[in-house]
């Protein structure tokens, strides 16, 4: 039951628990038991929403940084890491294999704030041995959704 | 002016959904839950062979009985999936959709009297293809309380010496039906008395639901060399534009068969042919999510169908439901007409799909949650109404 609530709320996690207990043919309260247990078990770590801040008046500015760290005595990649995401307006952080350590995902109003964090706040740190930056112009796809183009139902109304 | 036309073709009688289309076109903002075909676009490693295709200048026509890349994957397939063998080379014939192969496979078989029994409620297309092979379609009408399965009684009272073909529309569009291993073995004893031949529509063989997984007729000891096996790409992967469906038979019916398609089709597009080849080898993943997907909704609806007191047996197969609308004491075209007016919500009459689905809807789950949900409120509205609530 678990994966199929997941692959559910992973695409919808707006939809109630009654409807997706019936999609699921299960009942409401093993359903929601289930969702709580893996709250607790932090496989659920949180019910976002998916944001085309494109379409708003908002601004916002979206950067990856490419980070290279020397990880020291006592401080594995894992500190080093904490280092970087305690910070608010980094919005992701992940380890990587290749050419470079950490894929650092980061949010600001303007280009201005996202250069001065890496200047100030992310280069000093005594592990990093180098940044790139590279800021995001466009948004296509996101969570696994299309976000440009508009669903539209193009089959013939009735058919046999 | 003569005539132009030909008797046979003016006697057949249009296509009753297509009736029911021309209302439905010209309601503005209505729902429709009329439709016979995924809505899932085709996966996009599939489309995306076709676009290769074309791509690299493959705008030719194919063998005429398709790719033997294609007819290869459809042997492995069909071994992998129903440990059905059927060989490429003499056994294996791609047509335009699973409809030409019905066409065909009636015109390859029929001499003028012969009948073809046609269970119904049942896909459009059996009765006229039929017809206009010559032969005489004779319905099987199909009851609820068999859960819609053709049962050997039913069977065997339509059977007369001039009995030619058996028309088996299993996972069947419109009810849901399925037939088991078990239910297949008892028609499959029938035919091999009677000397009668099987056409096996499993077009929707790979939506099947609950523990069993589909099983071919075809695959019964005996039954191959009595049986064409059509199936297709529209429902399963997807690709109902691509008009690309299949037909397995024993070499001396499916030379026939290959012969008339030579002469009225050529070959298949070949651009679906690429594309297919693809969905064939690499489309497990996504069929098996897209089935999951229709198997919720399928939940979805009878559960509110239960809960707004609409009787519905519960379909194992392909993506309809087929309410029963007997206890309002009007005809499936009158509920049908009032429900598009009065609630702006689309679904075809039974008797779309022959006289023995009066009494009956076909509504089809192959819609987002959302249109189902609202679709379903607005039934549910108007259902009450009828009740007096």
């Amino acid at each position: 039951m678990r994966e199929k609530i997941l692959a559910v709320i992973e695409k919808n996690s707006r939809i109630d628990i009654r409807d997706l207990a019936i999609l699921l043919g299960e009942s409401e309260v093993a359903v929601a038991n289930e969702i709580a247990e893996m709250e607790r078990e932090h496989i659920i770590c949180g019910y976002h929403t998916l944001i085309n801040w494109e379409n708003t008046s908002e601004e916002k500015v979206i950067a990856l940084i490419e980070v290279k760290v020397t990880p020291q005595r006592g401080m594995g990649f894992d500190k080093i890491a904490e280092r970087i995401y305690q910070y608010s307006e980094v919005n992701a952080v992940y380890l990587m294999s290749g050419a470079y350590d950490f894929t650092v995902i980061l949010e600001g109003k303007t280009m201005r704030q996202v250069a001065q964090f890496v200047s100030d706040k992310l280069s000093p740190l005594d592990s990093v041995l180098s940044t790139a930056t590279h800021f995001v112009l466009k948004k296509y796809k996101d969570h696994g959704t299309v976000l440009c183009d508009e669903f539209q139902d193009e089959r013939m109304l009735i058919t046999p | 002016m003569r005539n132009p036309l030909s008797e046979k073709i003016v006697t057949i009688p249009p296509s009753g959904i297509r009736k029911f289309f021309d209302i439905v076109s010209e309601m503005r903002d209505a729902i429709s839950l009329g439709v016979g075909e995924p809505d899932f676009d085709t996966p996009w490693h599939i489309r995306e062979e076709g676009i290769y295709s074309l791509e690299k200048g493959r705008t030719f026509y194919t063998a005429n009985a398709g790719l033997r890349d294609l007819r290869v994957e459809i042997h492995n397939y069909l071994e992998r999936k129903y440990e059905l063998s059927y060989h490429p080379d003499k056994e294996i014939l791609v047509t335009v959709g699973g409809s030409e192969a019905i066409d065909i496979a009636m015109r390859a078989m029929l001499d003028p009297g012969d009948e073809v029994l046609v269970p119904q409620p049942s896909f459009v297309s059996y009765v006229p293809c039929a017809v206009l092979a010559g032969g005489v379609a004779v319905p099987v009408e199909l009851e609820e309380k068999d859960e819609f399965r053709l049962t050997p009684e039913k069977l065997l009272e339509k059977i007369t010496p001039r009995t030619k073909i058996l028309v088996m529309p299993f996972p069947n569009n419109p009810t849901g039906a399925v037939m088991r291993r078990e239910h297949l073995v008892e028609i499959a004893r029938i035919v091999v008395e009677h000397d009668l031949f099987v056409l096996s529509d499993e077009i929707y063989g790979e939506l099947t639901y609950g523990e069993e997984e589909h099983f071919s007729i075809a695959s019964l000891p005996g039954m191959k060399e009595r049986t064409v096996l059509i199936n297709g790409f529209s429902k399963a992967f997807a690709m109902t534009g691509w008009r690309l469906g299949y037909a397995c038979a024993p070499e001396v019916i499916l030379k026939q068969m290959l012969k008339i398609h030579q002469f009225a089709i050529m070959c298949a597009p070949t651009t679906s042919q690429y594309a297919a080849i693809d969905a064939m080898k690499n489309s497990d993943a996504d069929v098996c999510h897209m089935r999951e997907s229709y198997d919720q909704r399928r939940r979805y609806l009878l559960h509110f169908f239960e809960e707004m007191g609409l009787e519905c047996f519960e379909p194992l197969g392909a993506f309809y439901a087929f309410p029963s609308i007997k206890r309002f004491g009007m005809t499936s075209d009158e509920f049908a007409n009032r429900l598009l007016q009065e609630e702006k919500v689309a679904v075809v009459p039974g008797t779309a799909f022959g006289d023995s689905g009066e009494g009956y809807l076909r509504v089809s789950y192959a819609y987002s949650l959302k249109s189902l949900k609202e679709a379903l409120g607005r039934i549910e509205r108007f259902v009450n109404r009828l009740d007096g609530r």
